[in-house]
Formats: structure tokens, C-alpha cells, sequence
């Protein structure tokens, strides 16, 4: 275990709070047209939690510790899953008309937050 | 020497998924990129759950007799969990999307639960502060699969009414201090204080069970009109317990992307609750109809009814027509027979855009998707702040099942528990049209004062049967054109 990271004290304090930070910014960005997938999508993504299921199932050295790790691979592959096929089924419906593609591209993509109210 | 090569494997594939995941959120920022920003994130996901197998490298003496059996497992439930939530994510109906979200995230908050049972039962956490994170992942992790799972049933019209007693508060309280205690007794007294638990599992049972109580008793009374706040909050949960169980099992990957989720459920928390005139607590500790009821002010003029088609006559002579649609438009099914209306409209050179309020539906944006699936162009949809002040120089409002987001109360009527609210300013077109079932109430209860303008006229009907007739009148209007 030479190259396992060892993630303590301050250091985990660090990293959570750059990501807090981030992910506020990323999300202040999407627009409220989209908000129902981004939820799901968020939703899909912390589906990540499969991975850590599968490391306590992967090293389970007892029956009870099996069935638990199972559970937690067994709902966490449904989120991700489940997360994924909803999100990407309704960004597919969302299209332009037909014949204004650009103007709707130079509308769309200015920043949520960047708009006067 | 050659064992560290997973390890150092996992650790790269980790740190990719981790951007993947964030850059797929960041191209989420617009519909035109956004359907690609879901697949980089699910690129991100696939190798980050294939990487994982790699652990059966670096797993310890005690656990090489369970190894086969522990991958057998691994797949089937891989498998499993998730074919079922595939099949069930591609065939779910768009009005149905609250509750399947609600039911994902009850799974999230559970896996993240369960991790936590592995690490406490098997005593595995290192040194007081692990042992604590793993408590706190664990009891948010087990209120947002049962707290989820009650929103689902609300959702899903299992649960139809808040369920409210009294000195529900007070007990509510006891049912938290009582799942804290036995937190901080595990944490604390149980263990020999440097995190060496040698806790009998019937504690940690008792603890995962005080907090499933807890996440139920806590969603019970809040009634459906709340559920926007409700889901957005048991996300950012389920990603808060994500993150913890992260730190716990030493793996970036998972902070990273629970904390972004958490901070991304907490900001769109904060959205909804402001678009509802609400603060979280009130959502969460209040009870809306308790609210002191109020007296309908003094409103002058009555209820005009007028026939549909004559309301789809108007709109197909007038230039600029705004259509206000609300959630009861998606109960009748109308939203195909109202795109259908608009590209008559459309075809016949009248300007139509779409005002969607940010609680139109049961959860945030739902209106945009269901609108987007009956092939709703997206840059024909306007969000409140944008199309607000276009409705002074619009010629008619067409309202469909909408009624509390377009009260004009909530700019003047002080003594209105909706006072403050931001509403779309339908009442200020030339003309308004509101399509309903009848003369009933809003959700919540309140008179409008909008359908007894003088400008504003009721076409009162199913709102696909209504517009059925709208469709059939502009028609007509064409035929006899024609000949």
C-alpha cells in the first residue's frame, strides 16, 4: 500500500471546502430551463458511492459484512443507473426550432448569474 | 513492488472521474451542451466503478477466503440494481420525474448508509475524528433513504395527506437527540475515546434505526406543494453522506463528488424556496395551512367566462400572445395539443413564447422538461426574470392550469400569505385568458384577483378538451378563408 493516499485532518477540510466551492459556482451557471436535470444529474453523480460500496464489498470477511457490502453495491448501481438514463432521456428533448439555431445558442449560454434581473 | 500498481491505477482513474465529473456538470450550463456534459460525466462513472474491481489486489489475509464470492456478488448486484433502475429510468412517463428522482437519491442515501454499517460493525475506522465522520455519513445517509422514500410515496400519491399531530416538533426533537446520543455514546463512551469501537452491533442497529425513524418523521408533514424544497434538500443529504463515507474509505473521488452535489442541492434549495416566498425552515418546520387563514379582500368585478374557441380566435388575430402553463396543464396531458395550438399560431405569423415560474411543477424546472418533451423548442421558453416585463406589451396571456404564480396579491395585497412571492405579471397584458377546471382555489388556498380583472376573461374546461376546441376553431378560421 505504497501508493495509497493518506487524507487527514485539514487537508480533507481543504479539499471538501474547494469542492463545496465549486461546485456552487458550476451549478450557479445552469440555467433554470435545465433545472430538473441538473438535480437528476447531480443525483447521478453522487451515484459515485457505488465505488465505495464496491470496496467494502470487495473486502468483506464475513457473511454479515457480504450482505451489507451487497445492499450498498445493489442501491448505489440503481442510482447511478437510474440517475443516468432519466438525466440523459431529458437533455435528448431539449432542441431548438429548427430555424433559428444561433440565436438561441448566443441567448442560452450566458451565465445565469451574469443576467441583470 | 508490483502490488502498488492497482493502487497507483485506481488513484489516476479516480482523479480522471473526479474532473470528468465537474466538467461534465460545468458543459450542463446550457441545453446546447448539456446532453454531451451527461455523457462525460457517465464516461467518468463507468471507468471509476470499472477501476474499482482493482481493490481485489489489496485485499488483506482475512478476506482472501471470501474473494471469489465477494466479486460473484459484486457483479450480480452491479447487475441487478442496475438494470432494474435502467429499465425503470428509460420507461418512466416525464410527469412521473419527481418521484424517480426521490427514489435514485433514497438509493444513494442508502448505499451511503450501508458503507457506513461496514466500516462501524466491522470496526474498521482509524482514530476518533474517522469514527465521528462515519457516524455523521451514516445518520445523513439513513434520513435521506427514508426521509427520500417518504417524498416518493407523497409523490407518488401513495401518502395523499400531510400527516400532522400534535407536539409533532417537540417529538421530532426527541426522536433526533435521542439518535445523537446514542451517536456520541458510540463515538465517545462506547469506544475507548482513540476510536477503537468495540461497540455491540445492537447499538449501532438501534442508532441506524433511530435515524431512518427520524428522516420519516421528519418528511411526513410536509404537504406536496413543498416537494421541490423537499428533493432538492434530500440531494444535497445524500451528497453530504457520499462525501463523508468519502473521507472515511480515504477515497477523493467520493468527497469531490458528494461535496459538489451537496453544494449543488443546498444552492438549488435555497432557488426554490426563494421562488416559493419561503425560508427552508418554514418549508420544513411550518405547516403552510396553518398559516392564518385569510380573509379575501375586497375584489371588485366577477368571473367572466368566455367559449374556448372565441379565446383561440383572439389569439390567432392578436401579435403577441404569452402562454403561462402550470402543472395542472401536465395533469390533463395537454402539453402536445398546446404545442400543436402554438405552431397554428406560429404558421399563422403570431409571436408565442412560454413563461415558466420556477415552482411550476412538483419538482425545480419540471414545466421545462415536460414542455421540451411535447417538442417545445427551448428558446421558446422564458424563465420569470427574462419575460417579466414583456407582458406590458403583450396582446394576449393564454393561463393553463396555472393560478397562485399568477396572483397579482403577491405584489399588493400585504395581508396575502403569498405577499412577496415572485409572480409571472400576466395580469398587466392587454388581455388574459385563464384556462381552468372550474372556479376552485389554487394550492394554496387563495383568491385570485386576477380572474376578476376586467381584462381577463375564464374558459373554464379540461384543459386538453379546451384546447382541442381552440385548434379546431383556428382551423375553421382557415377553411373559410380558403374558400
Amino acid at each position: 500500500m505504497d501508493s495509497q493516499i493518506t487524507i487527514s485532518g485539514f487537508l480533507a477540510l481543504y479539499i471538501f471546502m474547494l469542492a463545496a466551492f465549486s461546485g456552487w459556482v458550476i451549478i450557479g451557471r445552469v440555467p433554470a430551463i435545465l433545472h430538473t436535470p441538473l438535480m437528476s444529474g447531480s443525483n447521478f453523480v453522487h451515484g459515485i458511492v457505488v465505488v465505495g460500496g464496491l470496496f467494502a464489498l470487495l473486502n468483506a470477511s464475513s457473511v454479515r459484512e457480504q450482505v451489507i457490502g451487497f445492499i450498498a453495491v445493489l442501491l448505489g448501481a440503481g442510482n447511478v443507473a437510474g440517475g443516468y438514463a432519466v438525466t440523459d432521456r431529458m437533455l435528448a428533448m431539449f432542441q431548438p426550432s429548427a430555424h433559428k439555431p444561433a440565436h438561441a445558442k448566443s441567448r442560452r449560454t450566458k451565465p445565469h448569474h451574469l443576467k441583470k434581473s | 513492488m508490483l502490488h502498488a500498481i492497482p493502487q497507483l491505477a485506481i488513484g489516476a482513474i479516480d482523479l480522471a472521474a473526479a474532473f470528468l465529473f465537474m466538467y461534465g456538470l460545468w458543459r450542463m450550463s446550457s441545453p446546447v451542451t448539456a446532453s454531451s456534459g451527461i455523457f462525460v460525466a457517465g464516461l467518468g462513472m463507468l471507468v471509476a466503478i470499472l477501476a474499482s474491481f482493482l481493490y481485489v489486489f489489496g485485499v488483506s489475509a482475512a478476506t482472501r477466503p471470501y474473494l471469489t464470492a465477494n466479486i460473484g456478488l459484486a457483479v450480480i448486484a452491479l447487475g441487478l440494481g442496475g438494470g432494474a433502475s435502467w429499465w425503470s429510468g428509460r420507461k418512466v412517463p416525464m410527469t412521473s420525474m419527481p418521484q424517480m428522482v426521490a427514489l435514485y437519491n433514497a438509493m444513494g442515501g442508502g448505499a451511503a448508509g450501508a458503507i457506513a454499517a461496514v466500516e462501524l460493525l466491522g470496526n474498521k475506522a482509524q482514530g476518533a475524528t474517522q469514527l465521528v465522520v462515519t457516524l455523521i455519513g451514516a445518520l445523513i445517509g439513513a434520513v435521506s433513504l427514508s426521509g427520500s422514500l417518504v417524498a416518493w410515496a407523497k409523490l407518488d400519491g401513495v401518502i395523499n395527506k400531510p400527516l400532522r399531530i400534535k407536539g409533532q416538533q417537540f417529538f421530532n426533537g426527541l426522536v433526533m437527540l435521542a439518535t445523537l446520543s446514542i451517536g456520541a455514546y458510540i463515538a465517545f463512551v462506547a469506544s475507548d475515546g482513540a476510536g477503537q469501537p468495540s461497540v455491540m452491533p445492537g447499538l449501532i442497529y438501534l442508532f441506524f434505526g433511530c435515524a431512518l425513524i427520524f428522516g420519516v418523521l421528519m418528511t411526513l408533514p410536509i404537504g406536496g406543494a413543498d416537494m421541490p424544497v423537499v428533493i432538492s434538500i434530500f440531494n444535497a443529504f445524500t451528497g453530504l453522506a457520499v462525501g463523508f463515507e468519502g473521507f472515511v474509505l480515504q477515497n477523493p473521488a467520493l468527497m469531490i463528488a458528494g461535496m459538489v452535489v451537496g453544494a449543488a442541492g443546498l444552492l438549488l434549495t435555497l432557488l426554490m424556496a426563494k421562488a416559493m416566498n419561503r425560508s427552508v425552515s418554514n418549508v420544513l418546520f411550518t405547516n403552510f395551512g396553518a398559516i392564518a387563514k385569510h380573509k379575501p379582500g375586497n375584489i371588485k368585478g366577477s368571473l367572466k367566462p368566455a367559449e374556448a374557441g372565441d379565446a383561440g380566435i383572439a389569439m390567432r388575430y392578436a401579435s403577441k400572445v404569452i402562454i403561462v402553463p402550470g402543472y395542472g396543464l401536465a395533469v390533463a396531458q395537454g402539453q402536445q395539443k398546446l404545442y400543436e395550438f402554438v405552431k397554428m399560431l406560429q404558421a399563422a405569423g403570431v409571436g408565442v413564447k412560454f413563461a415558466v415560474h420556477p415552482v411550476a411543477g412538483r419538482m425545480p424546472g419540471q414545466m421545462d422538461v415536460l414542455l421540451a418533451e411535447a417538442g417545445v423548442p427551448y428558446d421558446l421558453i422564458f424563465q420569470l426574470e427574462d419575460i417579466n416585463d414583456e407582458f406590458s406589451s403583450t396582446d394576449v396571456a393564454l393561463i393553463i392550469g396555472a393560478n397562485d404564480v399568477v396572483n397579482p396579491a403577491a405584489r399588493t395585497d400585504k395581508s396575502s400569505p403569498i405577499f412577496g412571492m415572485p409572480i409571472l405579471n400576466a395580469d398587466k397584458a392587454k388581455k388574459v385568458y385563464v384556462v381552468k377546471r372550474g372556479e376552485g382555489k389554487g394550492y394554496a388556498g387563495i383568491v385570485n384577483a386576477l380572474f376578476y380583472g376586467d381584462n381577463c376573461n375564464m374558459v373554464y374546461g379540461d384543459a386538453q378538451a379546451v384546447l382541442v376546441k381552440m385548434i379546431e376553431a383556428v382551423r375553421g378560421l382557415g377553411l373559410a378563408a380558403a374558400a
